[in-house]
């Protein structure tokens, strides 16, 4: 690690926290982020696998989650402080933080979304800054609208100048872009960058996305099973042969950590149980030590969804599971599916989403092929 | 005499509707978002009401608002006379007999708020106060409103409480629905007849009125300014 030292007044964000917690959708493990990093102004994009910790990490510098023990500082004043017992409530904190669903108010206009944080000024200086953010991020037109007229590449403007019009020391945004396309997103990212200019502040870009880091990296941290594993530019972490799984691991939405439970040499396939549940999946079969644990990814969008239990197909994995949350995200609906133990992230399109009629609640079959299962050593936790 | 009833169960339910109002809010609040491990000891008490024979409500209130019990001597010492029997009385006991009518859909209405929102509202500065008012009432308000009117509606119709607690005293506990109650007792079918298809319409255009509102609301609230 190359990382600056922390709290020499040079870093602007500094983070030293520790937290063991549950992760969602598994009932018998515990995680455990223990992160130690130091930013500085400017573009940090925070990269890794889905489930090693990056929202928590997030969550942790806004408030939202309270670490066990560290201390999150930015510039010189301290927002957590274990040693000292300081928490400050998250909405004291001078940090702006993008959720990943934006969370425009919508029973508020643009205007009134955005002036929501500036209550405290008066009319006209709220005008005042409300009309220059909204220039910044080319809205101003849409001023009057109400966030469900909006587009998505609008909506993320809106959400943006919201957080950012509050002028903090500090920009999070956890995959704010994933959903854009890719002339949407480099045009919001640049007008990030004018506004970065002005505002000389560090912002954290979480992202599990391997081209996104090449398209907006200077500086990287790579996150690994809740660790700093990496600091530096795009190009030295992303090609690191130690951190090759990283990289590898982080295109992937679905990662599980499974146990080996048998090889099928004949038929180049082995089986394998997903820890902390029943599902068993049969995956092509790989050098791997077996009697360690192992990893296995699946992109969200390589899974079918059934109605009922399929036949005659060739896909080896059937199982059954119940939605458990259905969102949407632009053109696409992110489905999270409760398989007795784990969470599985599908993506679907809208329509077919309105063809099966899935409902949260509803019960699913989800199908994947052996070949669309990636396999690798797991962390040996 | 239906005039007097008429009036008497129209004061009757806006004061207590109104007060449900204003302890339901905070109520369902509370229900909605505490983490108490006795949570759903409270959400059990204030549901009591709905499967409780009114009767069961009324004669426990009737004990304890009477001379015997330490409440009504209380009361007794301060205004002169026992709660039973009294319009204040029946404001009390309707008003906990109501009480799930007015909460559950409030906290049904706020636990459906999005969670992000709220997290977001907080990210932006607001206080928890600053939240309520400004992001969780306005997206909750249909429930605000159901609750309200189903309170309302509620206390209109109410006949075994209202019974035990108040008795049947004119001008004071006499409501529409004790008078019917009366009027059969005493045979005077065609006068029973008018004061309850009276009650019916009042209930059903009152229902009519809260549904044709709140498809409104759940329409066009956002577009309320």
């Amino acid at each position: 690690m190359n990382a600056p030292p922390a709290g020499d007044g040079s870093t602007d964000l500094s983070v030293r926290i520790r937290k063991s917690f549950r992760p969602r959708g598994r009932v018998d493990e515990s995680f455990v982020l223990d992160i130690d990093f130091a930013v500085d102004r400017g573009f940090t994009i925070l990269f890794g696998a889905s489930g090693a910790g990056k929202t928590t990490l997030l969550d942790c510098i806004a408030g939202l989650q309270t670490p066990d023990q560290g201390r999150i500082g930015i510039g010189g004043s301290l927002l957590f402080d274990s040693a000292s017992g300081l928490t400050l409530p998250v909405n004291r904190r001078p940090v702006g933080y993008l959720l990943q669903s934006l969370a425009l108010f919508p029973h508020m206009t643009v205007q009134q979304n955005v002036q929501y944080g500036l209550h405290a000024l008066t009319r006209s200086e709220r005008d005042a800054r409300c009309k220059e953010i909204l220039e910044s991020f080319r809205i101003a037109g849409l001023s009057q609208r109400h966030p469900a007229e909006l587009s998505g590449g609008e909506r993320q403007r809106a959400a943006l100048a919201r957080t950012l019009v509050l002028r903090p020391r500090a920009l999070l945004l956890d995959e704010p872009l994933t959903a854009l396309d890719a002339k949407v997103k480099s045009q919001i990212v640049a007008d990030l960058r004018g506004w970065n200019e002005r505002q000389r502040i560090p912002i954290l870009y979480v992202t599990h996305q391997r081209e996104e880091v090449f398209a907006l990296g200077e500086s990287v941290i790579a996150l690994d099973a809740g660790r700093v594993v990496a600091q530096g530019t795009a190009h030295d972490v992303l090609h690191r042969p130690e951190l090759e799984t990283v990289a590898q691991l982080a295109g992937f939405e679905n990662v599980f950590e499974c146990a080996f439970v048998a090889a099928h040499a004949g038929q180049g396939t082995m089986t394998c149980r997903i820890a902390g549940s029943s599902v068993e999946l049969e995956v092509p079969l790989s050098r791997i030590d077996q009697s360690r644990s192992l990893r296995v990814g699946i992109r969200a969008g390589d899974i079918l969804l059934a109605l009922s239990a399929p036949q005659g197909l060739s896909a080896r994995n059937v199982f059954q599971g119940s939605i458990r949350a259905l969102e949407q995200r632009d053109a696409m609906v992110v489905a999270r599916i409760d398989c007795g133990g784990c969470t599985v992230e599908v993506h679907i399109t809208p329509a077919a989403r309105e063809s099966l009629q899935l409902h949260e609640g509803g019960a699913v079959w989800l199908v994947v092929k052996t070949y669309s299962c990636q396999v690798w050593q797991g962390s040996g936790r | 005499m239906i005039l007097q009833a008429l009036t008497l169960t129209l004061r009757l339910a806006v004061t207590v509707s109104a007060i449900l109002l204003v302890i339901g809010v905070p109520l369902a609040y509370w229900l909605a978002f505490s983490r108490r491990r006795w949570r759903f000891f409270v959400e059990a008490l204030v549901s009591l009401p709905i499967v409780l024979p009114p009767t069961v409500l009324g004669f426990y209130l009737l004990v304890a608002l009477g001379p015997v019990s330490p409440l009504g001597r209380w009361c007794q010492a301060i205004t002169g006379h026992t709660l039973a029997f009294t319009f204040s009385g029946l404001v009390i006991g309707s008003v906990l007999y109501s009480l799930p009518f007015a909460v559950q859909p409030m906290a049904t209405s706020f636990v459906a708020v999005d969670g992000k929102l709220l997290e977001a509202s907080a990210l932006l500065g607001a206080s928890r106060w600053r939240t309520f008012w400004r992001i969780l009432l306005p997206l909750g308000l249909p429930g605000v409103l159901t609750g309200f009117v189903l309170s309302f509606a509620h206390t209109l119709g109410e006949f075994g409480v209202v019974l035990m607690i108040g008795g049947n005293i004119p001008g004071a506990t006499r409501t529409i629905s004790i008078l019917i109650f009366d009027q059969v007792e005493a045979l005077d079918y065609a006068a029973a007849d008018r004061t309850a298809l009276l009650l019916l319409v009042l209930c059903f255009a009152l229902l009519t009125a809260l549904y044709g509102l709140r498809r409104h609301a759940s329409l066009n609230l956002w577009e309320w300014k």
